[in-house]
This record gives C-alpha cells, sequence and structure tokens, in this order.
C-alpha cells in the first residue's frame, strides 16, 4: 500500500494539516501537498478509469502529464470535471470524486469492455458503426452518447470570475526550473522587461529533487537566491502559478494563472489570462519522462520513475514499500537510491542495457540488485502492482523471474517539451543519443522581421546536465535581451554539476521480440486506451501518416493530448512502418499546454459584462415606464410600453391605434448619423445611395437606398442637406457602424483623392419621433420654432429651439402620420422627452415601441432592412425603382443590378398579401407552387417577408415577395403552416392604409 | 484585495472631431486658437486637465475644451478653417468621460486594453485610441493618472468594467 512517510518532504509543511474528501471520503494531507501527493498518502492509487475499457488507473506521473489522475472538482458553481490531482495544490475543505465508472470506482460495469477488449481493435467505432446506416441513429450514437466523456459537466453556473491582463515584455521566460531562472537572471542584468512564468508553485524545477549542485550550493538554496536576485531587478517580473499556454504569431503569448485554486477562502478572480506580446520568448519547458512499453504497464503502482522519487522526496509519501525500477537510462537509478535512502526497498533494478554508469555502482553499493539486459514481461496484479514477471530485453519474454513488489517506477529516457516552440511553427530535430526530439535551432518560430522570436533552454533544448542547463538557459537569456535591444552585460552563467553518466538505450517495447498477446497489453496512452498492438495494426491496414494513425487509434487525442504517449506511438509506428522515426515525423503540437478554462478565455465578460448594453438617453425613463425591451444589435430598444400587466399584444394594438389616433412618441435616437462633408461630397454620396444627393436642395430631404457592388440592398435612410458641401445621412440602427466603416472603405481605397470627410455622430444626438395627428399641436404648445405646414413642410428639415431645447426638426415619416423626428443634445434628450410627454398629455400621448413601429410601416408598404431584404434582395425587386436614379452614370450597385440573374422577370416581387380569412400569416411562410422540383420538394412561388396584426384594419396583413406578384393583383395563393393547416391569402396592394398619402402630408 | 485605482464618472468634455489636413498651416492655427496648444503628433495629447488636443488619426484631431465653452471653439475653428477642406462636428454628448487615478491606475487599464502599459512605456501626454474589453475607447494620460472616453451608449457598461478591474492585485507596471 501507499502510505505517509516518516517526516520527509521538502514541499510539506507538516504543521498545517489540512483535510480533504475523494468520493465523499475525508481524508487527511499537509500544507504544501498536491491532490495527488496527499491521495497516494492516503493509500489512494486508484484514482479512476480509462475512457474506452474501464481500466482501472492510478497515477502515472507527478505533473503536467499525468493522464490518469482526473477529477471532478468542487461543487455548485464551481464544480469542474478533469483537473488534474497532480498539479492542484491541495487545501483545507478541497472536495474531489473519481471520474468515469459506474456506479463505483472500486466495481465498475464498464470494464466488461476490457474482457472485449480483443474485438475493440484500433478503429473498433469507424469499422463496427458504418454499417448498417440506420443503427448508427438509433442505436450505436446514443449508447455511445451515454458512455463518452470522462468528468461530468458542470449543471450550475460558473460562480467564478475571471480576469485578462495585458502585458509587453521584452523577454518572455517560460518555466522556472533552474534554465528559467538562468535565463531570467542573465536577461534581467541586461536591463531588459522580463516576464518569467512557471506553472507549479515552486521554482526550481527537477533539480533540487535530483541532488543538483550549483555555484557549490543545493539546488534548493541556490534556486531561493536566484528569486531573491531576480525580485531585487525593478525590471523583472516573476510569476507562479502560471503556465505558459501558446505561443502564436508576432511574438503573442497566452499564459494561464491560477490565482485561488490553491486555497481555501477564495477572494477575487479565479484566473488570470496574461495576453502578452513578446519581443523574444525563451522556453524553458524542462522535459517530460517516458513510460515503457511492457505488459501489464497500465496497473496501478505502475509509474514514471520520476514521479516516484517526486512523490517520496518532495511530499514524503511512498508508492509502496518494495519498488522494482525499470529502465533504460542512468537517472532512475536516483529513484532506487531515493527509495532506499527513504528507508524503503528496492529488490531490483531492472535495466535493459548491459552496462550503466556511476550511479549503478552507487545502487549497487546501497545493496540494491541490478539486473542488466532484462525486461518486465509482465505485471501481476489488477487494481494493485502485486508482482514483476523478469525476462530478457533481447527476447520475446519467457519469464525467468518473479518478483515480489508494491511498484514499478519505469524510466524511458526524457523528451523535451518542445511544445511551446512548436506552437508557432520552430522545427524538430530526432537527437540519436538521447532518442527525443528537440528544437532545432536553426529553424525557429520566425517573427514579422523574418527572423526567429522563440528560443529554448535547458533539457527542454536537450540540455542533460545541470552544467549544461544553466550554461544553456543563460546563454539564451543573455541573447534574448540582445536581440529585444536590451544593451547591459548578462554576467556570468552560474555553473553546475555533470555527474558523469552513461548512454541511455532506445527502448519502443519490452521485451524487443513480444509477441501479439503481450503487445496487446502494452499501453502507449493510459486515458484513451491505446495498445502498440493498436498502432501496429494501424500500420498494418495503411495508416502511414502519424496524424491519421493518431486519430485512426485515438492516440494522443485524451485530455492529456499525449504527453506520455505520442513519442513511444510514433516510435512504434516508424517500426511498424520501417522507417527511422524523423521520417514519420511528430503530430501537431497545438495551444494550450494543458486545457485552460474556459473562463479564462472570457475574461470579465460574464454576468452583467458579458456584453456591452447600448443604451440611449431615454432608455432610463422607459425602463421605469413598463419598457419590454428587445436587442437591437448591441442597443436595447422598446419593444412596447406595458401598462400594467397588459399583456404585450394589447399593447402594441394600443400603441398602434394611438399612434394613428392621437399622438405617439418613439425613441428614434439608435437610427445612425453620419456628416458627410467636403467639395466632392455630393458626387461621392451619388455613388454611395442609388438616388441623386447632389441636387438635392439645401434643407430638404430625400429618402435614400445604399446597395452593395452586387446591386443588393443594404441600408436605407433618409439624407437630409445641411450646406453647400455638408449632408447627414441618417442610416438604419444596425448600420450605423457599417455604412460608416463602408464609406470609410470606399473613401480610402478607391476615391482616396476625392475631398470627403465623414464622421459618425449618432450618438450626439437623442432623436425623438412626435407622431400622429396631434404631432404639431404638442410642439406649437412647448412653443419655439415654427413647424407649420407652410415653414416645414413634408420632407424637409430646420434648426430652431423647441420648449427652450435647440433642436433640428425633420419633416420625415416612417409611419404615414404627420411627423417629425427632432434631434437635441443627447444630454438633454431625457429632459427633452419629458417636456413632450407632460405636454402631451392634453392630446393623448403614448410612446410606442419598436413593434408598433413595425406594423405602422408594414400598413403603409413601408419596407425594413432585415425584413424585406436578406442579401439577395435588389431594390427592384421591391418596387422601389423610382429611388434608382437613372440620370446617374454610376452608382454602387448599378453594374450589378444589370446581370443577367437580376433583371430576370422571374424574380419574386413585393407585393401585399391579405390572408382571406383575417388572421396572421407566419412570418417566413412559404407560398406553394403546384408540381415538385428536383429534390422531390414542393415547389414554392413566394416568402411572407413581414406578417402583423393591424388594430387600425382589425385584421391581419403582410408582405411578401411573390414570383410575377405585382401582376398578380386579387389572386389567391396558398401558405402551408407548421401544423399542418394553410392559410389563404390575397394578393395585393402593400400599401394598406391611406393610400394616397394624405395623413402624412398635412 | 483593495482598490487599485480609483474611477469617477466625469462631467461632461466638450470635444470637436475635427478632420482636415493636419499639416496645413490654417489647421495649426485652428488647434492653436481654441485650445492654446500645437499641433500634437501621433500618439500625443498636448493640454492639460480641462483643455487639449489629441491625435487621433493622420487626418483627425481631438479638440478638448471646458464643456461650456464648445460652441465658441467650434465657431472659432469654423473660421479660421473658412474655405478649407475641414469636418468639425461637436461630439461632446457622443461621449462618456471617467478618470481613473491612483498608483497602480496603469493596472485597472491593463486588464481591459491591448496597450503596453508600463511605466517606462506609456508616460505623460501619451493618448491612445484601443479598446476597452468589448467597446471603443482612448484614453490620455495626465500628471495624476488617466482620462478615459468611450461612447455615451456604452458608459454604464464601460464604468461597470472599471469598477470591477479596479478590484485587484497589482501585478506588474508600477513595479518599474
Amino acid at each position: 500500500m501507499s502510505t505517509r512517510l516518516g517526516n520527509k518532504g521538502r514541499l510539506l509543511n507538516r504543521d498545517r494539516a489540512v483535510s480533504f474528501t475523494f468520493n465523499g471520503k475525508t481524508m487527511r494531507g499537509f500544507e504544501g501537498d498536491t491532490l495527488a501527493s496527499a491521495l497516494i498518502a492516503n493509500d489512494q492509487m486508484l484514482v479512476g478509469r480509462s475512457f474506452k475499457y474501464h481500466r482501472p488507473r492510478g497515477l502515472v506521473a507527478s505533473g503536467a502529464e499525468e493522464p490518469n489522475g482526473l477529477v471532478n472538482l468542487g461543487k455548485g458553481g464551481h464544480f469542474e470535471p478533469n483537473q488534474r490531482v497532480t498539479t492542484q495544490d491541495l487545501f483545507d475543505g478541497l472536495e474531489a470524486s473519481s471520474q468515469n465508472h459506474w456506479p463505483s470506482l472500486e466495481f465498475d460495469v464498464g470494464a466488461v469492455n476490457a474482457k472485449l477488449g480483443r474485438f475493440m481493435p484500433a478503429g473498433f467505432y469507424y469499422k463496427m458503426f458504418i454499417h448498417p446506416r440506420p443503427m448508427w441513429k438509433h442505436v450505436y450514437e446514443p449508447i455511445i452518447r451515454h458512455a463518452a466523456g470522462l468528468g461530468r459537466a458542470p449543471k450550475d453556473r460558473d460562480a467564478d470570475v475571471y480576469e485578462h491582463f495585458y502585458a509587453h515584455v521584452d523577454v518572455m521566460v517560460v518555466g522556472g526550473g533552474i534554465a528559467g531562472l538562468s535565463a531570467a537572471l542573465a536577461a534581467g542584468r541586461t536591463g531588459a522587461r522580463v516576464l518569467l512564468v512557471e506553472q507549479t508553485t515552486h521554482f526550481g524545477g527537477r533539480a533540487p529533487v535530483d541532488g543538483a549542485q550549483i555555484e557549490g550550493l543545493d539546488g534548493d538554496a541556490w534556486v531561493k537566491d536566484a528569486l531573491q536576485v531576480l525580485d531585487t531587478m525593478d525590471n523583472v517580473t516573476v510569476v507562479n502559478r502560471c503556465m505558459g499556454a501558446g505561443v502564436y504569431d508576432h511574438g503573442y503569448a497566452l499564459a494561464y494563472e491560477c490565482l485561488t485554486d490553491h486555497l481555501s477562502e477564495k477572494d477575487g478572480p479565479r484566473h488570470r489570462l496574461w495576453r502578452i506580446r513578446a519581443k523574444q520568448i525563451v522556453t524553458a519547458t524542462g522535459a517530460i519522462e517516458r513510460p515503457l512499453s511492457f505488459a501489464g504497464n497500465d496497473v496501478p503502482g505502475v509509474m514514471l520513475a520520476s514521479a516516484v522519487r517526486d512523490y517520496a522526496v518532495n511530499f514524503g509519501a511512498s508508492v509502496g514499500d518494495r519498488t522494482v525500477v525499470v529502465t533504460n537510462n542512468d537517472d532512475a537509478y536516483r529513484t532506487a537510491i531515493a527509495m532506499v535512502n527513504a528507508g524503503l526497498s528496492v529488490p531490483a533494478i531492472v535495466d535493459a542495457r548491459m552496462s550503466a554508469g556511476p550511479l549503478a555502482d552507487e545502487a549497487e553499493a546501497l545493496g540494491i540488485r541490478v539486473l542488466f539486459g532484462k525486461g518486465i514481461a509482465k505485471v501481476k496484479g489488477g487494481k494493485r502492482v502485486e508482482g514483476v514477471g523478469i525476462c530478457d530485453q533481447a527476447g520475446e519474454g519467457a519469464v525467468l523471474e518473479e518478483i515480489d513488489c508494491d511498484a514499478v517506477a519505469m524510466s524511458g529516457g526524457w523528451s523535451p517539451v518542445v511544445h511551446l516552440w512548436s506552437h508557432c511553427g520552430g522545427k524538430l530535430i530526432w537527437d540519436e543519443v538521447q532518442s527525443h526530439f528537440r528544437p532545432d535551432p536553426t529553424r525557429p518560430p520566425l517573427g514579422a522581421d523574418g527572423t526567429g522570436f522563440v528560443s529554448t533552454a535547458g533539457i527542454a533544448n536537450g540540455a542533460m546536465t545541470t552544467l549544461d542547463c544553466l550554461a544553456n538557459g543563460h546563454d539564451a537569456g543573455a541573447a534574448a535581451a540582445a536581440l529585444a535591444g536590451a544593451t547591459g552585460g548578462a554576467g556570468k552563467a552560474p555553473k553546475g554539476d555533470a555527474p558523469d553518466e552513461a548512454p541511455m538505450m532506445a527502448v519502443w517495447m519490452m521485451p524487443q521480440g513480444a509477441g501479439y498477446k503481450l503487445r496487446s497489453k502494452m499501453w502507449l496512452d493510459y486515458q484513451n486506451d491505446v495498445k502498440v498492438s493498436d498502432v501496429q495494426l494501424a500500420a498494418q491496414e495503411g495508416y502511414e501518416s502519424v496524424e491519421h494513425t493518431k486519430r485512426y487509434t485515438t492516440l494522443g487525442m485524451a485530455t492529456d493530448q499525449g504527453k506520455l504517449s505520442n513519442i513511444n506511438g510514433l516510435a512504434v509506428l516508424s517500426d511498424a512502418l520501417g522507417q527511422a522515426i524523423p521520417a514519420t515525423g511528430t503530430t501537431t503540437f497545438r495551444p494550450p499546454y494543458t486545457p485552460i478554462s474556459l473562463g479564462s478565455i472570457g475574461g470579465e465578460a460574464s454576468g452583467e459584462l458579458f456584453q456591452p448594453l447600448r443604451k440611449t438617453p431615454i432608455h432610463e425613463w422607459s425602463d421605469e415606464n413598463g419598457a419590454y425591451w428587445e436587442p437591437v444589435g448591441q442597443w436595447r430598444r422598446v419593444y412596447t410600453y406595458q401598462n400594467g400587466d397588459e399583456s404585450i399584444e394589447d399593447a402594441v394594438n394600443r400603441e398602434v391605434k394611438n399612434t394613428r389616433e392621437n399622438l405617439g412618441l418613439l425613441d428614434a435616437s439608435t437610427l445612425g448619423k453620419l456628416v458627410v462633408k467636403g467639395p466632392d461630397a455630393g458626387k461621392f454620396l451619388d455613388m454611395m445611395y442609388t438616388n441623386m444627393m447632389s441636387t438635392l436642395p439645401i434643407g430638404k430631404c430625400r429618402y435614400g437606398l445604399m446597395c452593395g457592388e452586387n446591386g443588393f440592398l443594404s441600408d436605407d435612410g433618409v439624407v437630409a442637406r445641411i450646406g453647400e458641401d455638408k449632408w447627414l445621412c441618417h442610416t438604419t440602427t444596425g448600420g450605423a457602424d457599417t455604412v460608416h466603416a463602408h464609406m470609410e472603405e470606399w473613401l480610402q481605397t478607391e476615391w482616396w483623392d476625392w475631398d470627403v470627410y465623414v464622421a459618425n455622430i449618432t450618438e450626439q444626438y437623442a432623436q425623438v419621433a412626435v407622431v400622429g395627428p396631434n404631432a404639431r399641436k404638442v410642439l406649437e404648445k412647448l412653443g419655439g420654432m415654427d413647424v407649420s405646414a407652410e415653414t416645414l413642410p413634408f420632407m424637409q428639415w430646420a434648426d430652431g429651439v423647441i420648449g427652450g431645447f435647440e433642436c433640428r426638426a425633420y419633416r420625415i415619416s416612417f409611419s404615414g402620420e404627420l411627423s417629425y423626428e427632432i434631434a437635441v443634445k443627447a444630454s438633454e434628450g431625457a429632459a427633452f422627452w419629458d417636456a413632450l410627454f407632460e405636454a402631451g398629455q392634453e392630446f393623448g400621448v403614448m410612446p410606442y415601441g419598436t413593434e408598433a413601429l413595425h406594423v405602422l410601416r408594414a400598413e403603409k408598404g413601408f419596407i425594413m432592412i432585415g425584413d424585406e431584404t436578406d442579401g439577395t434582395v435588389i431594390p427592384q425587386d421591391l418596387g422601389l425603382s423610382w429611388a434608382i436614379s437613372k440620370k446617374k452614370t454610376d452608382f454602387l450597385g448599378k453594374r450589378g443590378q444589370l446581370r443577367s440573374h437580376m433583371v430576370d422577370p422571374n424574380r419574386w416581387k413585393l407585393v401585399g398579401l391579405e390572408s382571406v380569412d383575417g388572421s396572421v400569416i407566419p412570418d417566413g411562410a412559404y407560398a406553394v407552387a403546384d408540381g415538385v422540383n428536383d429534390n422531390g420538394q414542393r415547389r414554392t412561388q413566394g416568402r411572407i417577408t413581414s406578417t402583423y396584426y393591424s388594430a387600425n384594419l382589425e385584421r391581419g396583413i403582410a408582405m411578401g415577395l411573390v414570383l410575377g406578384g405585382p401582376d398578380r393583383m386579387g389572386e389567391v395563393i396558398t401558405f402551408p403552416k407548421t401544423d399542418g393547416t394553410e392559410v389563404q391569402a390575397k394578393i395585393v396592394n402593400a400599401v394598406f392604409y391611406d393610400p394616397a398619402g394624405e395623413k402624412q402630408n398635412v | 484585495m483593495s482598490d487599485l485605482a480609483q474611477v469617477t464618472r466625469a462631467a461632461p468634455r466638450g470635444m470637436i472631431t475635427l478632420r482636415g489636413d493636419l499639416s496645413s498651416a490654417k489647421m495649426k492655427k485652428a488647434v492653436k486658437d481654441a485650445t492654446g496648444q500645437a499641433m500634437p503628433v501621433s500618439g500625443q495629447f498636448l493640454g492639460d486637465g480641462t483643455q487639449g488636443v489629441a491625435w487621433m488619426s493622420p487626418d483627425e484631431l481631438l479638440v478638448i475644451v471646458p464643456y461650456d465653452t464648445v460652441a465658441d471653439a467650434w465657431a472659432l475653428i469654423d473660421k479660421t478653417l473658412a474655405g478649407q477642406h475641414y469636418l468639425a462636428a461637436d461630439v461632446s454628448d457622443a461621449r462618456a468621460v471617467f478618470s481613473v487615478t491612483g498608483v497602480d491606475a496603469r493596472e485597472v487599464l491593463a486588464r481591459l486594453c491591448p496597450v503596453d502599459l508600463h511605466a517606462n512605456s506609456f508616460t505623460v501626454g501619451q493618448f491612445r485610441r484601443t479598446r476597452l474589453a468589448q467597446v471603443a475607447a482612448a484614453f490620455w494620460m495626465h500628471d495624476t493618472g488617466f482620462d478615459v472616453v468611450c461612447f455615451r451608449s456604452v458608459g454604464d457598461y464601460a464604468e461597470k468594467l472599471l469598477r470591477n478591474a479596479q478590484r485587484g492585485r497589482t501585478v506588474i507596471l508600477s513595479k518599474a
């Protein structure tokens, strides 16, 4: 069993005990523990089940590469699945539960999959579920859905908050091991602005665990000194619990800082996502130990040698009393020595090589039995290791001897963490001596100037000794600072030791001649259950590309993204394909390095900061007066104002009637307002609009249509001529920014030599539509400028004062009623609205919302951008040919509208539609025609674009695009409804109300 | 956690968008007449807490004057630039203005704006058009902190953003 050792653990604070729960069971740990080390200390080696076969899974690693130790963490709004126990610091009150098992971790029904394992080879899902087709939808897919996923999906809204932080630095150093510290020291001394991030809580990496000697000091002592020196440098920022997550173009990098995940009492943002622009990046990201592929290497208790050592040295946690070490290199001997030094037993070191370096002598001197040229043939035990069978590495796996043990510490060599180097295109080279890929310094990721902006240091760069790591880090830090423009001296590299070690030997399978039976028990990917036999089968079936093999076998596709399995997998694939490993290559390394929270990506954008909400100056009044809001872009506009518990429908009908009979007020502030000024402004607007704007007299208004180059109608609005060289263009609410950008684009790219300036002054004004038979009366009551029909006739504007408010009054109407749109300064908008509302009481004033606006305009047959248009509609479709100038030689869209399909007489055209039964036709309904098309679908001959109940006409009215519509007046067409019934509608003129236009022009 | 800085929604400021040929003598005179300042260069704000001028783009300035005097300033500009090709528009009411002051004011903005706000990089007199989380914004630095402007309609959003970012821990920028 695993347990806590007496008084050991360099990272523990034995004086501070903490309590936590795992699957509801209360356990004890110490401050300084990770959740993983605490679980080991509590004899909880079984932490989960694998994804496919539901095999029992124990901890394998001690860091970010851990594939098995994933738990559900927290509860309620703080619940999160798939949290890695090896990187989770323990805190008092932590609650964790294991994943992917039913009904319990100890007894799991899904484990029957493992018994069927030989029927579930690589590509099983692809092969099995392809035929017969209907089985997929009705049988397979629901079952797989049920089985899929590791952790539970959170059910509650995330209760945490997050933040972003933008940082600009000269040199970013990723990794706070000795190489990273050395790089930061060098870069810091030059005066460069340096940011050093370390993903764990502690600095120094493996050096203090592995007994590195630096400048005559123990690792821990040197790291402490280095951090103190860095702290004195004002130009250096050091952040722990902050993972370099990704490197992107132009020196952009993301770092993911966990601010409160390690705390019992959490306050403030949980994660901070650093969004960094770095002139140079040094990746000192360390290395990951590789597992060895032997049969039964997935039994809980089989771990990486470095992890076994970490748990003992850092946390005083013992995986078992008797640990067999199996290795192909000298480093794993350190684990054996550490175990014996901790008072534990190492029954044997099984070394695949025929000899080893001085560390072997040291081990043997401690009385450890070293077996050269041997391997592990099998692991005894199911949920825990009980022993191993020893074989010759050169043979086929005949067991020579069985050794009882509780743990197996394996080491297949070290793979540099090249992820961040590779994210933005850094290339790798295959190092034959170390049997690993490492960064190719001649092919770094390139910046905008064509030179490299990422360098790498330490074992991440293939440096294998303390001496080399420190020197390497120093050189990288100094070079990066110099490239970033720093001029100060970098000082001298710290000196480290370099113990003599014998070369490692590549071992991709143990024993090398293992037959199928053993190979089908050699796990490559623990989380996704991919074995050596699966990769070999994929190769046999013709999968040659490593990317294809990855997807076919799911190797490296789990949440750990193959940190342990990738290199072993592609070595097996290379062997099966009979080619060298570099010829096979690696899969693509993509950010983030380990998963980061979605919350951190969103940053502050949650809750009321999720999205900006644009408010007009009259927003507050509306909110207090029954507004039922609707989103229009990022604006909130009033859909209707409800009186008490009036229904929305009743409110709209009331507003529609009142505006036609008395007086309505509409907040029209959201409409876009663009000033266009300059000697060429008239010429420019003639290009922008389909109609002629240059001839508009000063003081007058004209309704204009705007099209894109292809001729499709994109926006509309009233244009007013303000002065000799100045126009004001109204746009739709949603079009303000896009029309502004559209104008600027043409001015900056095509007509750069025209003298025109545009400014968006939308928000400078509050604009109120004063609408209805009593509109003039209320304005006259407020007093000020002359708003009579004679002085201010329809489609004119004038500046003046109304009720003491400086304003510009436009005689324009989107309702067919007598109507003024009055613009006042935004800061006076609310007061102006109040004044109108008060003065309007005697005239029956009521505010109205966007739905009443829609009904009123539809009663008049006025089109609405976004209803009658959808990006495929030209003005000619809408009966708007009158607004298309015949005199102009050109305008945007003219050429497009001449194309054959645009002049096709069979284009659907706008008409009014009256349901025969008076009902409201469903929005978007299609009118059917006889017969079916080539796809066997019913033919159609038109569709509804706008449809409302008209309270004024007391019936449903609609507008729609219909084949030959304007020529088919009086004809009845059929609209099927989604409930299976249908509605008949008569084709009529789209102007339902006051066809002569008498009401607006008074 | 304590507040990193003080965030205040400021009284309206007089602002005029002024577009034209920034290199012309008349434009320089118009700026001088309206603000008493010379022509700013890219990224620059010239002025003090009550008035000044900021460089917005190669052909656009933001003229800042006391709110009550914006009509006078506009008239002065119109007078000086009469006959020239230019555009001046009063945008005083189109804006919300905030002041962010205190030792760690930069830390607040660095949570929201993709700008190098390090003390060695962003100094008094600098002006930046940028974004504040999801909305367009601009800010400039004066002796005691920053003035931040955004569109009026998103003033409440911007205020909440700034107040949210105001609560936090110092990270990096004030170290130098």
